[in-house]
């Protein structure tokens, strides 16, 4: 159950120097500033330290596509927003409680996300003529009571860091570099963070520059320190201990847990992972990660091209390995005619698709989930992949080990997509019991399969074709893009084996369905409205459908980790709502294929802002269609 | 993967129970015909040759050769090419190309897997026009090509690929004709046995588009006139009567001269396909024939350039075995480990 307001759910108390302490139960940051500014990096050492001190925990970092736009604009503004509760908790939060801006440019542009009432912290230093002008700002807005809404605090955070590290003969700019360590000190005093994951961090990043280090950790201190002294600060925040589940926890984001789910399923298979890619925004990651995993045996190929990528990996996986690549929208739309080879030729093979906002190069740093039908359809003729989409961060590594062992069982193309947001974004991850997984069985044919004869279209009862490898003796054959008769695997253009083969193809993704775990309800297995979504929405859809019920609706949420084949109860489960919304990042794909496919109908809520949704406007439509 | 009787491969072991449907008379049949003597005569068992193709004419070649075979998409043979010399680099790997496969759709991967110096056979078959969609003009079709695209005449130059494939720093390049039946058995082995990218053109007559394209490499009235053999150490030395020859000008120029007074052999260029630098092989690359020329430039056959390099695929590899035997193989409950792991005890989670 989570709220994103900062509920109170005690008295205050007295803390530290007899200031008062009030617990909250969830409270969500917004850390933003110039790009420059090390928002990023302020907001992920907030998250380890609220992760490691108990809480659950969840992340939105938002980064401009410019590397370095100009400073202080509002195109260069980067921000870190992090959600940390006593509570099970499954998105980043609605609403800010408490904004730190580094500049103008910053107040501007998240200033609207910020709660009434809420905290908002600035570094008055910057909001200097040109700051203000450079924002688009007449006069400062910290002077002409337009913020009197909110429970400023004006902390000339630049000066007071500069005095802090001083003595340590820094130039300006390497001591105005700590300047986030010290904004993030105020806020760990804020919210009674420990510093000590930090510092060991600092302690171990700046080991070779012991100036540096020495900044970053009085910058810390002297932010915490002025935190507990000034008055303008009269109470502190508790969030207590989430109650999670007993483990072993790390934080992950989702291209790490996917990263890790290509070796594990590596492992697993006991082949050996082919990576091939090309750099693209939101999927770059998993390639620098995977790099340097050549410890598990992992190859990485940085290819000339996304074509490039696909057809090595087509490529790897013929020889025996595990071929995959990963990319963007517009990666996959270079990748379509040598996916249809995949498809053609029946080689495994898995694409990842970090969806980012489209079409075209689209809005490259924010996520989107408008990739499904491209995924689906994005290919000349009767193409069919199979496509499993990740619902959290850390799903992505079950759903990785999942789209490996789809495509060698199947001997297809899988799709596995995820998106900016997941890819991004952290949460907890128990680790516990993760090393004893269920192996992935692979076998390579060694002999002939028929009458002495290795056919390579010869299939299983599942349809499945064998995956025989160069430089096994005997089973030397031919495959193409050419239309294959099936069982030998010739060249063949006669209309009944078209026909045939197109079915065959079709079946055998459809036979999938046999081997998928069911579709799951959360919520009552019938009544008013049932909530469908797949991929990174998955926390707000919970989130919402949960608030929902507990205004007393009978509301049910099925979230589709299984996009082509749908899981085979699906027609069932839709069967038992009045009502069906599916609420999605993209004008209403999945909402379009299930209407297409089951012929019921779903309302769509369609929202493409490159930023995913809030529960409150997911709530409202509920109650939109429950008073209809 | 060897097996214990080395194989006395024949050419016949080597074909496929597939129809050959290259149109009659097409050079590719020649082509075929000499890869399987060539690979017959290397002692290296069959199922360890994989020959990947794009879309073409050339492309075919794949379903001929019992072999493994991937006759891929246009272009992309390279690619698959990559992919699986990089999971398998005990594989002998063959890419079967043509001019627009190679050269026009393709012209990226064939370039990045030669820089690589990715240990494969690239065999671009080299007919100057596109056969398989019926005849428009390719990228190495010469200024005026007449075809149903161009029909006023070509004005695009062309490429030439030895060209290219220098200047992507091949480590081994050549050129042969196919109906120089010998000389092409002697070049794609020679391809077969370097170490790295190795590219050879193969000029290809498509006798249904654009016949009789390379008759003054053929006609042996003007053969010799008009074909220079490339041999390591020798001097650049062609002609009917074995009297003309390549020499460098002040300019650094490469000029024809007539070998007689004041023309010496020693003053002639020398073929060094061993050169580091891969000047020479270039400048031999620019050789066009050019029949309105007053003396006309004879085009080179054979090795333009072969040298060593360590390949993408066996550095690739390497790096893998390296690490794995300095810092030991990769567990999977090593894979989550993380500087920041906590644990949530069971009581804590009763509290
Ligand atoms: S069209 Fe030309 S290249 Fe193609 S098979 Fe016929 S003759 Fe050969």
């Amino acid at each position: 159950m989570s709220t994103t307001a900062p509920v109170p759910i005690s008295n205050s108390t007295n803390g530290h120097n007899g200031r008062a302490v009030q617990e909250r139960q969830s409270v969500v940051i917004r850390f933003a500033g110039d790009s420059g500014d090390g928002m990023q990096l302020a907001g992920t050492q907030f998250t380890n330290a609220s992760a490691i001190f108990g809480n659950d925990i969840s992340t939105l970092p938002d980064f401009p596509a410019e590397i370095r736009a100009p400073a202080g604009t509002l195109a260069g503004v980067s921000g870190y927003q992090i959600n940390f509760s006593s509570q099970d908790i499954h998105t980043p939060g609605d609403q800010v409680n408490t904004l730190v801006v580094m500049n103008p440019a910053a107040l501007k542009t998240n200033l609207k996300d910020l709660e009434s009432g809420g905290i908002l912290i600035v570094n008055s230093d910057s909001f200097g003529t040109s700051d203000l002008h450079k924002a688009g700002y007449e006069k400062s807005p910290l002077d002409d009571g337009s913020l009197k809404g909110y429970r400023m605090i004006k902390v000339p955070i630049t000066s007071l860091n500069r005095k802090a590290v001083a003595d340590l003969k820094l130039s300006t700019r390497e001591a105005d570099r700590c300047k986030n360590f010290f904004a993030l000190g105020l806020v760990y005093w804020l919210y009674e963070r420990p510093t000590e994951p930090t510092l060991r961090w600092i302690k171990d990043k700046f080991k070779k520059n012991p100036a540096v280090q020495e900044a970053n950790v009085r910058a810390l201190k002297a932010g915490y320190n002025f935190g507990d002294t000034i008055e303008a600060l009269p109470v502190q925040y508790r969030v207590p201990k989430a109650k999670i589940k007993p483990g072993k926890y790390r934080k992950v984001t989702g291209n790490e847990a996917l990263s890790l789910g290509l070796v594990a399923a590596s492992l697993l298979a006991n082949k050996p992972l082919v990576y091939c890619s090309y750099p693209i925004t939101p999927a770059s990651d998993i390639l620098h990660q995977l790099a340097d995993m050549k410890r598990f045996g992992v190859r990485t190929f940085q290819a000339e091209d996304e074509i490039a990528a696909m057809g090595a990996a087509i490529g790897a996986s013929f020889g025996g390995t595990l071929g995959v690549t990963g990319t963007s929208g517009p990666g996959v739309c270079l990748k379509s005619e040598a996916i249809g080879l995949a498809v053609m030729t029946e080689i495994p093979v898995v694409i990842v698709d970090v969806q980012r906002g489209g079409p075209s190069t689209g809005l490259p740093t924010k996520t989107e989930q408008a990739d499904l039908l491209q995924a689906m359809f994005g290919r000349n003729g009767e193409c069919p992949v199979a496509i499993i989409a990740a619902s959290t961060p850390a799903d992505c590594y079950r759903m990785a080990i999942e789209a490996v062992r789809l495509a060698v069982r199947f001997m297809t193309p899988v799709f596995l997509l995820t998106d900016g947001y997941l890819a991004n974004g952290s949460e907890p991850w128990d680790i516990s019991g993760l090393d004893q997984q269920e192996a992935i069985p692979i076998t390579h044919p060694s002999k002939p399969n028929q009458d002495g004869q290795f056919m390579p279209y010869l299939r299983d009862e599942r349809l499945v074709r064998p995956w025989a490898i160069p430089g096994t003796p005997g089973l030397e054959h031919r495959v193409g893009g050419i239309e294959k008769q099936d069982v030998t695997g010739n060249v063949n253009y006669e209309p009944e084996n078209h026909q045939h083969m197109v079915n065959i193809r079709a079946q055998k993704i459809a036979n999938i369905a046999n081997e998928i775990p069911e579709l799951e309800v959360a919520g009552p297995s019938e009544g008013d409205v049932l909530v469908c979504g797949w991929g990174g929405t998955y926390g707000s859809l919970a989130t919402a459908v949960e608030e929902a019920r507990a205004q007393g609706h009978k509301v049910a949420h099925a979230h589709f980790r299984y996009l082509n084949p749908f899981p085979r109860n699906t027609a069932d489960v839709l069967k038992r709502y009045k009502k069906i919304l599916v609420p999605e990042l993209n004008g209403g794909q999945l909402c379009w294929l299930l209407r297409a496919k089951f012929l019921v109908n779903a309302h769509s809520l369609s929202k493409v802002q490159g930023k995913p949704f809030l529960v409150s406007e997911i709530v409202s439509e509920i109650n939109d269609l429950l008073s209809q | 993967m060897s097996t214990t009787s080395l194989p006395t491969l024949t050419a016949k072991d080597l074909a496929s129970d597939q129809e050959v449907r290259w149109c009659p008379g097409c050079g590719d049949y020649s082509i075929l015909a000499q890869m399987k003597k060539a690979l017959a005569g290397l002692g290296i068992p069959r199922e360890q040759f994989v020959f990947i193709s794009g879309i073409g004419c050339s492309s075919r070649f794949p379903y001929y050769m019992n072999t493994y075979g991937f006759h891929s998409i246009h272009g992309r043979a390279p690619t698959l090419a990559t992919g699986l010399k990089i999971a398998r680099p005990d594989l002998h790997v063959w890419v079967i190309t043509g001019d627009g496969d190679g050269l026009s759709i393709g012209g990226n991967h064939f370039i990045h897997a030669i820089r690589r110096n990715l240990d494969i056979k690239i065999i671009l078959f080299n007919n100057e026009i596109y056969g398989l969609t019926k005849g428009q003009y390719s990228p190495t079709s010469r200024l005026g090509t007449r075809t149903k695209s161009s029909p006023m005449g070509s004005f695009e130059l062309p490429l030439r690929p030895i060209s290219i494939a220098i200047g992507a720093e091949a480590t081994f390049v050549a050129r042969t004709v196919d109906t120089d039946i010998a000389h092409l058995c002697d070049t794609l082995q020679r391809a077969a046995r370097h170490k790295g990218a190795a590219v050879v053109e193969v000029y290809q007559n498509c006798n249904i588009f654009n016949d009789g394209v390379w008759d003054y490499m053929k006609d042996k009235s003007v053969k010799a006139d008009n074909v220079l053999y490339l041999e390591h150490g020798k001097p650049m030395i062609f002609g009917k009567d074995k009297n003309k020859g390549i020499r460098l000008n002040g300019k650094l120029e490469p000029e024809v001269v007539t070998l007689g007074p004041g023309v010496a052999q020693d003053d002639l260029l020398t073929h060094d396909e061993k050169a580091e630098e891969p000047t020479l092989a270039y400048l031999l690359s620019r050789f066009v024939h050019d029949p309105n020329a007053e003396t006309p430039f004879p085009e080179p056959v054979g090795v333009f350039r072969a040298v060593q390099r360590p390949t993408y695929d066996q550095q690739l590899n390497d790096q893998v075995e390296q690490v794995i035997k300095t810092k030991g193989a990769g567990k999977m409950e090593e894979l989550f480990q993380s500087d920041d792991i906590w644990i949530v005890p069971e009581e804590t989670a009763q509290s």
